[in-house]
Protein backbone atom coordinates (compact mmCIF):
# COMPACT_ATOMS: atom_id res chain seq x y z
CA UNK A 1 0.00 0.00 0.00
CA UNK A 2 1.01 3.57 -0.53
CA UNK A 3 2.98 5.03 2.54
CA UNK A 4 0.98 7.85 2.78
CA UNK A 5 -2.81 6.24 2.87
CA UNK A 6 -1.02 3.96 5.03
CA UNK A 7 -0.22 6.30 7.41
CA UNK A 8 -3.58 7.81 6.81
CA UNK A 9 -5.75 4.50 7.74
CA UNK A 10 -2.96 4.03 10.68
CA UNK A 11 -4.00 7.70 11.78
CA UNK A 12 -7.48 7.71 11.82
CA UNK A 13 -7.44 4.32 13.69
CA UNK A 14 -5.79 5.60 16.48
CA UNK A 15 -8.63 9.22 15.97
CA UNK A 16 -11.35 6.59 16.41
CA UNK A 17 -9.45 4.01 18.98
CA UNK A 18 -8.95 7.33 21.33
CA UNK A 19 -11.15 8.60 23.52
CA UNK A 20 -9.65 12.56 22.14
CA UNK A 21 -11.42 12.08 19.02
CA UNK A 22 -14.96 11.60 20.23
CA UNK A 23 -14.74 14.00 22.47
CA UNK A 24 -14.03 17.01 20.59
CA UNK A 25 -16.64 15.75 17.43
CA UNK A 26 -19.46 15.50 20.05
CA UNK A 27 -18.50 19.11 21.49
CA UNK A 28 -18.77 20.51 18.25
CA UNK A 29 -22.11 18.82 17.33
CA UNK A 30 -23.26 19.66 20.94
CA UNK A 31 -22.12 23.48 20.44
CA UNK A 32 -23.43 23.75 16.91
CA UNK A 33 -26.65 21.75 17.58
CA UNK A 34 -27.38 23.90 20.47
CA UNK A 35 -26.40 27.39 18.49
CA UNK A 36 -28.47 25.99 15.70
CA UNK A 37 -31.60 26.06 17.78
CA UNK A 38 -31.44 29.33 19.62
CA UNK A 39 -29.80 31.31 16.60
CA UNK A 40 -30.63 30.25 13.29
CA UNK A 41 -34.18 28.66 13.92
CA UNK A 42 -34.85 30.94 16.66
CA UNK A 43 -35.86 34.87 16.31
CA UNK A 44 -37.85 36.33 13.73
CA UNK A 45 -39.58 34.84 11.24
CA UNK A 46 -36.49 34.29 7.85
CA UNK A 47 -36.50 32.80 4.75
CA UNK A 48 -35.12 29.21 4.74
CA UNK A 49 -32.36 30.56 2.83
CA UNK A 50 -31.09 32.96 5.84
CA UNK A 51 -31.58 30.59 8.21
CA UNK A 52 -29.44 27.89 5.82
CA UNK A 53 -26.55 30.91 5.48
CA UNK A 54 -26.39 31.18 9.01
CA UNK A 55 -25.84 27.56 10.04
CA UNK A 56 -22.60 27.61 7.92
CA UNK A 57 -21.97 30.65 9.66
CA UNK A 58 -22.33 29.12 13.05
CA UNK A 59 -20.57 26.07 11.83
CA UNK A 60 -17.74 27.87 9.76
CA UNK A 61 -16.23 29.10 13.17
CA UNK A 62 -16.45 25.58 15.07
CA UNK A 63 -14.78 24.16 12.28
CA UNK A 64 -11.86 26.49 12.56
CA UNK A 65 -12.08 25.87 16.39
CA UNK A 66 -12.19 22.21 15.91
CA UNK A 67 -9.49 21.93 13.26
CA UNK A 68 -6.31 23.83 15.89
CA UNK A 69 -7.82 20.79 18.59
CA UNK A 70 -7.81 18.35 15.85
CA UNK A 71 -4.43 18.93 14.49
CA UNK A 72 -2.49 19.85 17.69
CA UNK A 73 -1.31 16.13 18.07
CA UNK A 74 -0.77 15.24 14.64
CA UNK A 75 3.13 15.62 14.65
CA UNK A 76 3.83 16.90 18.41
CA UNK A 77 2.50 13.92 19.73
CA UNK A 78 4.91 11.51 17.96
CA UNK A 79 7.60 13.83 18.54
CA UNK A 80 6.46 13.31 22.33
CA UNK A 81 6.01 9.90 22.75
CA UNK A 82 9.14 9.04 20.13
CA UNK A 83 7.25 7.19 17.52
CA UNK A 84 8.27 9.57 15.13
CA UNK A 85 10.97 7.35 14.15
CA UNK A 86 9.44 4.82 13.44
CA UNK A 87 8.41 7.07 10.42
CA UNK A 88 11.44 8.65 9.61
CA UNK A 89 13.68 5.82 9.77
CA UNK A 90 11.19 4.12 6.93
CA UNK A 91 11.31 4.50 3.87
CA UNK A 92 8.66 7.22 3.50
CA UNK A 93 9.27 10.69 2.09
CA UNK A 94 8.79 13.30 4.69
CA UNK A 95 5.80 15.09 2.36
CA UNK A 96 3.89 11.72 2.76
CA UNK A 97 4.10 11.55 6.49
CA UNK A 98 2.90 15.29 6.31
CA UNK A 99 0.62 14.24 4.07
CA UNK A 100 -0.46 11.34 5.23
CA UNK A 101 -1.10 12.93 8.93
CA UNK A 102 -3.26 15.58 7.44
CA UNK A 103 -5.07 13.85 5.35
CA UNK A 104 -6.14 11.68 8.51
CA UNK A 105 -7.12 15.00 10.12
CA UNK A 106 -9.08 15.67 7.57
CA UNK A 107 -10.88 12.60 6.94
CA UNK A 108 -12.17 12.78 10.56
CA UNK A 109 -12.80 16.50 9.97
CA UNK A 110 -15.38 15.63 6.83
CA UNK A 111 -16.67 13.05 8.82
CA UNK A 112 -17.65 15.56 11.67
CA UNK A 113 -18.90 17.97 9.22
CA UNK A 114 -20.92 15.71 7.41
CA UNK A 115 -22.77 14.60 10.78
CA UNK A 116 -24.53 17.86 11.08
CA UNK A 117 -26.24 17.29 7.88
CA UNK A 118 -29.09 16.46 9.54
CA UNK A 119 -29.49 20.40 10.99
CA UNK A 120 -30.29 21.58 7.26
CA UNK A 121 -32.75 18.75 7.00
CA UNK A 122 -34.86 20.04 9.51
CA UNK A 123 -35.13 23.58 7.66
CA UNK A 124 -36.46 21.33 4.94
CA UNK A 125 -39.29 20.11 7.05
CA UNK A 126 -40.85 23.63 7.32
CA UNK A 127 -39.01 25.68 4.23
CA UNK A 128 -37.31 25.06 0.96
CA UNK A 129 -33.98 25.04 0.37
CA UNK A 130 -31.70 24.73 -2.61
CA UNK A 131 -29.57 21.76 -3.33
CA UNK A 132 -27.08 24.43 -4.37
CA UNK A 133 -27.02 26.19 -1.85
CA UNK A 134 -26.38 22.77 0.39
CA UNK A 135 -23.77 21.96 -1.69
CA UNK A 136 -21.90 25.61 -1.78
CA UNK A 137 -22.05 25.85 2.31
CA UNK A 138 -20.65 22.30 2.80
CA UNK A 139 -17.79 22.50 0.21
CA UNK A 140 -16.73 25.91 2.09
CA UNK A 141 -16.55 24.49 4.89
CA UNK A 142 -14.54 21.57 4.14
CA UNK A 143 -12.53 24.12 2.29
CA UNK A 144 -11.82 26.43 5.51
CA UNK A 145 -11.42 22.89 7.57
CA UNK A 146 -8.83 22.16 4.91
CA UNK A 147 -6.77 25.36 5.09
CA UNK A 148 -7.07 25.46 8.93
CA UNK A 149 -6.19 21.80 9.70
CA UNK A 150 -3.16 22.42 7.33
CA UNK A 151 -2.17 25.00 9.15
CA UNK A 152 -2.27 23.13 12.51
CA UNK A 153 -0.48 20.41 11.17
CA UNK A 154 2.34 23.03 10.45
CA UNK A 155 2.17 24.24 14.23
CA UNK A 156 2.05 20.53 15.05
CA UNK A 157 5.44 20.10 13.23
CA UNK A 158 6.86 23.05 14.90
CA UNK A 159 5.88 22.34 18.18
CA UNK A 160 7.53 19.79 20.68
CA UNK A 161 3.96 19.25 22.92
CA UNK A 162 0.83 19.07 21.92
CA UNK A 163 -0.24 21.82 24.10
CA UNK A 164 2.73 24.04 22.72
CA UNK A 165 1.16 22.94 19.09
CA UNK A 166 -2.31 24.13 20.75
CA UNK A 167 -1.04 27.44 21.29
CA UNK A 168 0.62 27.42 18.15
CA UNK A 169 -2.14 26.87 16.10
CA UNK A 170 -4.84 28.89 17.78
CA UNK A 171 -2.67 31.98 17.48
CA UNK A 172 -2.15 31.07 13.50
CA UNK A 173 -5.59 30.91 12.86
CA UNK A 174 -6.51 33.75 14.93
CA UNK A 175 -3.64 36.18 13.29
CA UNK A 176 -5.24 34.68 9.91
CA UNK A 177 -8.53 35.54 10.63
CA UNK A 178 -8.58 38.92 12.54
CA UNK A 179 -5.85 39.97 9.96
CA UNK A 180 -8.88 42.16 7.23
CA UNK A 181 -8.90 44.66 10.38
CA UNK A 182 -5.39 45.62 9.49
CA UNK A 183 -6.43 46.53 6.57
CA UNK A 184 -8.75 49.41 7.85
CA UNK A 185 -5.96 50.70 9.83
CA UNK A 186 -3.27 50.29 6.10
CA UNK A 187 -3.14 52.13 2.62
CA UNK A 188 -3.32 50.24 -0.69
CA UNK A 189 -2.06 47.87 -1.65
CA UNK A 190 -1.11 46.85 1.88
CA UNK A 191 -4.93 46.94 2.84
CA UNK A 192 -5.84 44.75 -0.09
CA UNK A 193 -3.02 42.21 0.71
CA UNK A 194 -4.35 41.72 3.83
CA UNK A 195 -8.28 41.47 3.04
CA UNK A 196 -7.23 38.88 0.23
CA UNK A 197 -5.05 36.91 3.06
CA UNK A 198 -7.81 36.52 5.74
CA UNK A 199 -9.13 32.92 5.90
CA UNK A 200 -12.89 33.85 6.60
CA UNK A 201 -13.67 37.64 6.29
CA UNK A 202 -13.98 37.47 2.30
CA UNK A 203 -13.44 34.06 0.79
CA UNK A 204 -16.25 32.14 3.22
CA UNK A 205 -18.98 34.41 2.85
CA UNK A 206 -19.69 33.48 -1.05
CA UNK A 207 -20.19 29.64 0.44
CA UNK A 208 -22.65 31.09 3.01
CA UNK A 209 -24.22 32.17 0.44
CA UNK A 210 -24.72 29.51 -1.94
CA UNK A 211 -22.21 31.07 -4.09
CA UNK A 212 -19.01 28.95 -5.33
CA UNK A 213 -16.11 31.26 -7.00
CA UNK A 214 -12.81 30.15 -8.44
CA UNK A 215 -11.16 32.47 -6.60
CA UNK A 216 -12.01 31.30 -2.85
CA UNK A 217 -11.73 27.64 -3.81
CA UNK A 218 -7.95 28.46 -5.12
CA UNK A 219 -7.35 30.45 -2.09
CA UNK A 220 -8.16 28.09 0.48
CA UNK A 221 -6.68 25.14 -1.67
CA UNK A 222 -3.71 27.47 -1.63
CA UNK A 223 -3.33 27.84 1.84
CA UNK A 224 -3.45 24.32 2.46
CA UNK A 225 -0.74 23.83 -0.23
CA UNK A 226 1.59 26.10 1.49
CA UNK A 227 1.04 25.30 5.52
CA UNK A 228 1.47 21.42 4.23
CA UNK A 229 4.87 22.48 1.93
CA UNK A 230 5.78 24.14 5.58
CA UNK A 231 5.39 21.59 7.34
CA UNK A 232 7.68 18.96 5.70
CA UNK A 233 10.22 21.37 5.52
CA UNK A 234 10.07 21.83 9.45
CA UNK A 235 10.61 17.38 9.11
CA UNK A 236 13.42 17.54 6.92
CA UNK A 237 15.00 20.49 9.08
CA UNK A 238 14.98 18.40 11.93
CA UNK A 239 17.09 15.83 10.48
CA UNK A 240 19.61 18.03 10.29
CA UNK A 241 19.45 19.31 13.43
CA UNK B 1 33.08 -10.54 3.17
CA UNK B 2 31.53 -7.58 2.59
CA UNK B 3 32.06 -4.23 4.45
CA UNK B 4 28.38 -4.02 5.76
CA UNK B 5 29.23 -0.17 6.97
CA UNK B 6 31.71 2.18 6.17
CA UNK B 7 32.18 5.27 8.14
CA UNK B 8 34.18 7.76 7.32
CA UNK B 9 35.34 10.96 8.64
CA UNK B 10 31.80 10.95 10.41
CA UNK B 11 30.82 14.59 12.39
CA UNK B 12 28.00 15.39 13.43
CA UNK B 13 27.45 19.33 15.09
CA UNK B 14 23.98 20.37 17.26
CA UNK B 15 24.92 23.73 16.89
CA UNK B 16 28.18 24.81 17.95
CA UNK B 17 28.87 21.50 19.81
CA UNK B 18 30.34 18.30 18.51
CA UNK B 19 28.27 15.43 19.61
CA UNK B 20 30.50 13.24 17.03
CA UNK B 21 33.63 13.95 15.07
CA UNK B 22 35.69 12.66 12.45
CA UNK B 23 34.59 8.71 13.24
CA UNK B 24 35.47 5.84 11.28
CA UNK B 25 34.96 2.72 11.29
CA UNK B 26 34.15 -0.28 9.37
CA UNK B 27 31.17 -3.12 9.79
CA UNK B 28 31.55 -7.00 8.27
CA UNK B 29 28.75 -8.32 7.11
CA UNK B 30 27.25 -10.81 9.61
CA UNK B 31 29.07 -9.45 12.53
CA UNK B 32 27.33 -8.53 15.93
CA UNK B 33 28.99 -5.29 17.25
CA UNK B 34 28.65 -3.69 20.42
CA UNK B 35 28.75 -0.08 20.36
CA UNK B 36 29.93 0.81 23.75
CA UNK B 37 30.14 4.28 25.47
CA UNK B 38 29.06 6.61 28.60
CA UNK B 39 25.94 8.23 28.42
CA UNK B 40 26.56 11.04 25.81
CA UNK B 41 29.59 9.80 24.41
CA UNK B 42 27.74 9.55 21.05
CA UNK B 43 26.27 6.30 20.44
CA UNK B 44 22.91 7.78 20.04
CA UNK B 45 23.33 9.87 17.56
CA UNK B 46 25.93 7.78 15.55
CA UNK B 47 23.10 5.15 15.46
CA UNK B 48 20.84 7.45 13.99
CA UNK B 49 23.21 8.97 11.62
CA UNK B 50 23.06 5.26 10.25
CA UNK B 51 19.62 4.60 10.95
CA UNK B 52 18.94 7.43 8.39
CA UNK B 53 16.72 9.34 10.99
CA UNK B 54 19.36 12.00 11.19
CA UNK B 55 21.97 13.83 8.37
CA UNK B 56 25.54 13.97 8.47
CA UNK B 57 27.41 17.73 9.07
CA UNK B 58 30.39 15.70 7.00
CA UNK B 59 31.49 12.48 6.51
CA UNK B 60 30.44 9.66 3.98
CA UNK B 61 28.47 6.89 5.55
CA UNK B 62 27.91 3.66 3.23
CA UNK B 63 25.67 1.17 4.21
CA UNK B 64 25.79 -2.04 1.80
CA UNK B 65 27.63 0.08 -0.44
CA UNK B 66 24.98 2.76 -0.75
CA UNK B 67 25.66 6.49 0.63
CA UNK B 68 23.45 7.52 2.86
CA UNK B 69 22.98 10.70 1.29
CA UNK B 70 22.68 10.06 -2.43
CA UNK B 71 19.60 7.24 -1.69
CA UNK B 72 18.75 6.84 1.79
CA UNK B 73 15.52 4.98 1.17
CA UNK B 74 17.37 2.24 -0.40
CA UNK B 75 19.05 1.95 2.95
CA UNK B 76 16.07 2.49 4.93
CA UNK B 77 14.81 -0.81 3.42
CA UNK B 78 17.58 -2.20 4.10
CA UNK B 79 18.07 -1.65 7.80
CA UNK B 80 15.45 -2.04 11.23
CA UNK B 81 16.11 0.58 13.84
CA UNK B 82 15.60 0.62 17.20
CA UNK B 83 15.72 3.52 18.67
CA UNK B 84 16.42 4.12 22.47
CA UNK B 85 12.74 4.42 23.72
CA UNK B 86 10.85 1.82 21.27
CA UNK B 87 8.40 3.80 18.97
CA UNK B 88 5.36 1.57 19.38
CA UNK B 89 1.42 2.90 19.37
CA UNK B 90 -0.14 2.37 22.43
CA UNK B 91 -3.72 2.26 21.13
CA UNK B 92 -2.90 -0.41 18.63
CA UNK B 93 -2.46 -4.64 19.07
CA UNK B 94 0.48 -5.86 18.84
CA UNK B 95 -0.17 -7.55 15.31
CA UNK B 96 -1.97 -4.51 13.51
CA UNK B 97 1.41 -2.79 15.11
CA UNK B 98 4.20 -4.73 13.63
CA UNK B 99 1.88 -5.22 9.97
CA UNK B 100 2.17 -1.49 9.56
CA UNK B 101 5.82 -0.98 10.43
CA UNK B 102 6.15 -4.37 7.84
CA UNK B 103 4.58 -2.12 5.38
CA UNK B 104 5.67 1.11 5.82
CA UNK B 105 9.03 -0.67 5.61
CA UNK B 106 7.77 -1.85 1.99
CA UNK B 107 6.48 -5.20 2.66
CA UNK B 108 3.69 -6.08 -0.24
CA UNK B 109 0.46 -5.96 1.87
CA UNK B 110 -0.32 -10.20 1.20
CA UNK B 111 3.20 -10.94 2.47
CA UNK B 112 2.62 -8.64 5.60
CA UNK B 113 1.15 -11.53 7.72
CA UNK B 114 3.81 -13.97 7.53
CA UNK B 115 6.60 -11.53 7.82
CA UNK B 116 4.82 -10.44 11.36
CA UNK B 117 4.12 -13.97 12.55
CA UNK B 118 8.16 -14.95 11.63
CA UNK B 119 9.24 -11.57 13.46
CA UNK B 120 7.06 -12.25 16.51
CA UNK B 121 8.66 -15.99 16.99
CA UNK B 122 11.91 -14.86 16.79
CA UNK B 123 11.14 -12.35 19.47
CA UNK B 124 8.89 -14.43 21.90
CA UNK B 125 5.85 -12.26 21.03
CA UNK B 126 3.81 -14.61 19.37
CA UNK B 127 1.46 -15.02 22.65
CA UNK B 128 0.67 -11.06 22.89
CA UNK B 129 -0.22 -11.18 19.25
CA UNK B 130 -3.26 -9.92 19.95
CA UNK B 131 -2.72 -7.63 23.20
CA UNK B 132 -2.72 -4.00 23.06
CA UNK B 133 0.53 -2.21 23.16
CA UNK B 134 -0.13 -0.23 25.90
CA UNK B 135 -1.11 -2.77 28.15
CA UNK B 136 2.40 -5.09 27.73
CA UNK B 137 4.64 -5.13 30.26
CA UNK B 138 8.40 -3.38 29.61
CA UNK B 139 9.77 -6.68 28.59
CA UNK B 140 7.44 -7.48 26.43
CA UNK B 141 7.63 -3.45 24.69
CA UNK B 142 11.12 -4.25 24.17
CA UNK B 143 10.54 -7.41 22.42
CA UNK B 144 7.65 -5.69 20.38
CA UNK B 145 10.33 -2.91 19.82
CA UNK B 146 12.86 -5.34 18.27
CA UNK B 147 10.40 -7.58 16.29
CA UNK B 148 9.34 -3.98 14.58
CA UNK B 149 12.75 -3.62 13.77
CA UNK B 150 13.48 -6.85 12.20
CA UNK B 151 9.48 -7.42 10.73
CA UNK B 152 10.75 -6.46 7.09
CA UNK B 153 13.90 -8.88 7.00
CA UNK B 154 16.64 -6.37 6.99
CA UNK B 155 20.31 -6.78 6.12
CA UNK B 156 21.71 -4.48 9.21
CA UNK B 157 19.57 -4.14 12.77
CA UNK B 158 20.54 -1.05 14.75
CA UNK B 159 19.33 -1.52 18.62
CA UNK B 160 20.10 1.28 20.43
CA UNK B 161 20.11 0.02 24.17
CA UNK B 162 18.05 -3.24 23.85
CA UNK B 163 18.94 -4.19 27.20
CA UNK B 164 17.97 -0.52 28.87
CA UNK B 165 15.47 -0.83 31.69
CA UNK B 166 15.35 -4.74 31.57
CA UNK B 167 15.21 -6.94 35.10
CA UNK B 168 18.00 -9.31 34.27
CA UNK B 169 16.01 -12.19 33.48
CA UNK B 170 15.05 -10.19 30.97
CA UNK B 171 18.77 -9.18 30.12
CA UNK B 172 19.58 -13.06 29.21
CA UNK B 173 16.23 -13.64 27.16
CA UNK B 174 17.33 -10.38 25.07
CA UNK B 175 20.73 -11.76 24.91
CA UNK B 176 20.14 -15.10 23.57
CA UNK B 177 17.14 -13.61 21.27
CA UNK B 178 20.06 -11.31 19.85
CA UNK B 179 22.62 -14.12 19.54
CA UNK B 180 20.00 -16.26 17.28
CA UNK B 181 19.60 -13.32 14.82
CA UNK B 182 23.52 -13.41 13.89
CA UNK B 183 23.56 -14.97 10.54
CA UNK B 184 20.49 -13.78 9.46
CA UNK B 185 21.52 -10.36 10.19
CA UNK B 186 24.23 -7.85 10.61
CA UNK B 187 23.79 -6.49 14.17
CA UNK B 188 25.24 -3.34 15.72
CA UNK B 189 24.21 -2.45 19.22
CA UNK B 190 24.49 0.09 22.04
CA UNK B 191 25.74 -0.10 25.61
CA UNK B 192 26.93 1.45 28.41
CA UNK B 193 27.56 -2.07 30.15
CA UNK B 194 30.77 -3.57 28.96
CA UNK B 195 29.76 -7.03 31.11
CA UNK B 196 26.53 -6.89 29.07
CA UNK B 197 27.76 -6.69 25.55
CA UNK B 198 30.61 -8.20 26.26
CA UNK B 199 28.94 -11.47 25.74
CA UNK B 200 26.92 -10.86 22.97
CA UNK B 201 28.85 -9.08 20.55
CA UNK B 202 32.12 -10.65 18.39
CA UNK B 203 33.68 -6.68 18.38
CA UNK B 204 33.06 -3.94 20.56
CA UNK B 205 33.46 -0.15 19.19
CA UNK B 206 34.35 1.95 22.22
CA UNK B 207 33.20 5.40 21.86
CA UNK B 208 34.72 8.46 23.47
CA UNK B 209 33.57 12.08 23.39
CA UNK B 210 32.19 11.62 20.06
CA UNK B 211 35.61 9.73 19.19
CA UNK B 212 36.62 6.02 18.87
CA UNK B 213 38.92 5.13 21.12
CA UNK B 214 39.33 1.72 20.85
CA UNK B 215 38.52 -1.40 18.78
CA UNK B 216 38.46 -5.26 19.09
CA UNK B 217 37.47 -8.31 21.00
CA UNK B 218 37.26 -8.15 24.55
CA UNK B 219 40.56 -9.79 25.00
CA UNK B 220 42.17 -7.25 22.52
CA UNK B 221 40.64 -4.66 24.59
CA UNK B 222 41.97 -6.15 27.87
CA UNK B 223 45.60 -6.74 25.84
CA UNK B 224 45.75 -3.20 24.51
CA UNK B 225 45.19 -1.68 28.14
CA UNK B 226 48.44 -4.18 29.42
CA UNK B 227 45.36 -6.05 31.60
CA UNK B 228 45.93 -9.30 29.20
CA UNK B 229 42.90 -10.85 30.63
CA UNK B 230 41.74 -12.25 33.92
CA UNK B 231 40.28 -15.41 35.85
CA UNK B 232 38.67 -15.18 39.09
CA UNK B 233 38.39 -18.41 41.53
CA UNK B 234 37.39 -19.30 44.48
CA UNK B 235 38.47 -22.55 45.75
CA UNK B 236 38.06 -24.46 49.36
CA UNK B 237 41.14 -25.29 50.50
CA UNK B 238 44.40 -23.22 52.46
CA UNK B 239 45.76 -20.06 49.83
CA UNK B 240 49.26 -21.64 49.35
CA UNK B 241 48.21 -24.95 47.84
CA UNK B 242 46.03 -23.11 45.96
CA UNK B 243 48.97 -20.55 44.64
CA UNK B 244 51.00 -23.71 43.96
CA UNK B 245 48.45 -25.95 42.06
CA UNK B 246 47.98 -22.71 39.48
CA UNK B 247 51.65 -21.84 39.66
CA UNK B 248 51.93 -25.62 37.10
CA UNK B 249 49.71 -24.33 34.44
CA UNK B 250 51.69 -22.61 31.83
CA UNK B 251 50.39 -19.48 30.84
CA UNK B 252 49.63 -17.98 34.12
CA UNK B 253 50.89 -15.34 35.46
CA UNK B 254 50.97 -13.39 38.86
CA UNK B 255 48.19 -14.44 40.98
CA UNK B 256 46.50 -12.08 43.38
CA UNK B 257 44.65 -13.50 46.87
CA UNK B 258 41.58 -10.95 46.87
CA UNK B 259 40.06 -12.48 50.17
CA UNK B 260 40.87 -15.85 52.45
CA UNK B 261 37.86 -16.29 54.67
CA UNK B 262 36.56 -19.29 56.82
CA UNK B 263 39.07 -21.13 54.21
CA UNK B 264 37.99 -20.08 51.42
CA UNK B 265 40.65 -18.12 49.00
CA UNK B 266 39.66 -16.09 45.80
CA UNK B 267 42.28 -15.31 43.91
CA UNK B 268 42.72 -12.70 40.72
CA UNK B 269 45.09 -15.00 38.33
CA UNK B 270 46.52 -13.10 34.96
CA UNK B 271 45.57 -15.53 32.71
CA UNK B 272 43.45 -15.44 28.95
CA UNK B 273 40.15 -16.53 29.87
CA UNK B 274 40.54 -19.79 27.66
CA UNK B 275 43.13 -21.20 30.19
CA UNK B 276 40.44 -22.01 32.62
CA UNK B 277 39.82 -25.52 31.84
CA UNK B 278 43.08 -26.01 32.33
CA UNK B 279 43.14 -24.44 35.93
CA UNK B 280 40.44 -25.97 36.96
CA UNK B 281 41.95 -29.28 35.70
CA UNK B 282 44.95 -28.72 37.76
CA UNK B 283 42.86 -27.55 41.01
CA UNK B 284 40.85 -30.47 40.61
CA UNK B 285 43.98 -33.02 40.70
CA UNK B 286 45.44 -31.18 43.48
CA UNK B 287 42.73 -32.32 45.70
CA UNK B 288 41.11 -28.76 45.92
CA UNK B 289 37.74 -28.01 45.44
CA UNK B 290 37.03 -25.50 43.06
CA UNK B 291 33.94 -23.44 43.63
CA UNK B 292 33.52 -20.62 41.43
CA UNK B 293 35.62 -19.47 37.96
CA UNK B 294 35.45 -16.99 35.63
CA UNK B 295 36.28 -14.00 34.00
CA UNK B 296 37.28 -11.33 36.25
CA UNK B 297 33.94 -9.23 36.03
CA UNK B 298 35.23 -6.36 37.90
CA UNK B 299 38.44 -6.29 35.65
CA UNK B 300 35.92 -5.52 31.99
CA UNK B 301 34.84 -2.63 34.51
CA UNK B 302 37.96 -1.09 34.84
CA UNK B 303 39.14 -1.56 31.32
CA UNK B 304 36.26 0.13 30.57
CA UNK B 305 36.79 2.90 32.95
CA UNK B 306 40.55 3.25 31.56
CA UNK B 307 39.41 3.51 28.25
CA UNK B 308 36.29 6.14 28.51
CA UNK B 309 38.41 8.10 30.75
CA UNK B 310 41.40 7.94 28.68
CA UNK B 311 41.20 11.22 26.63
CA UNK B 312 41.18 11.59 22.63
CA UNK B 313 44.78 13.36 23.36
CA UNK B 314 46.23 9.88 24.37
CA UNK B 315 45.27 8.84 20.58
CA UNK B 316 47.47 11.66 19.35
CA UNK B 317 50.22 10.63 21.70
CA UNK B 318 49.95 7.31 20.19
CA UNK B 319 50.62 8.73 16.97
CA UNK B 320 53.36 10.41 17.62
CA UNK B 321 55.42 7.80 19.32
CA UNK B 322 55.29 6.08 16.04
CA UNK B 323 56.27 8.16 13.98
CA UNK B 324 58.97 8.86 15.89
Amino acid sequence: MNPTLLIMRRELGAYLRSMTGYIIAAAVLLVDGVLFNAMALGGPDKMSAEVLGQFFFLSSGLVIVASVFISMRLLAEERQTGTLVLLTSSPVHDWQIVLGKFLSAFVFMALMILATVYMPALILVNGKVSVGHLVAGYLGLLLLGSATLAVGTFGSALARTQVLAAIFNGAMVTALIVCWMLARVTERPFSDVFVGLALWGRHFPPFQAGAIHVRDVAYYLMVTYVALFAATRVLEARRWR
Amino acid sequence: MNAMIQVKGLTKYYGEHAAIQDLNFSIEEGEVIGFLGLNGAGKTTTLKVLGCVLLPTAGEVKVDGIDVARDPHAIRRRIGFLPDSPPLYGEMTVGRYLDFAAQLRGVPADQAAAHVVDAEEKTGTRDVHDELISNLSHGYRQRVGVAQALVHRPKLLILDEPTSGLDPVQIVDMRSMIRKLRGAHTVLLSSHILSEISQTCDRLLVIQAGEIVAQGTEQELAARMGAGGTVEIEVAGPARRVLDAVATVPGVGAATVLRDLEGVVAVRLQAAPDQRPKIARALVQNGLDLLRIDRGAAQLESIFLQLTRAKPEKETTTTTETMQ
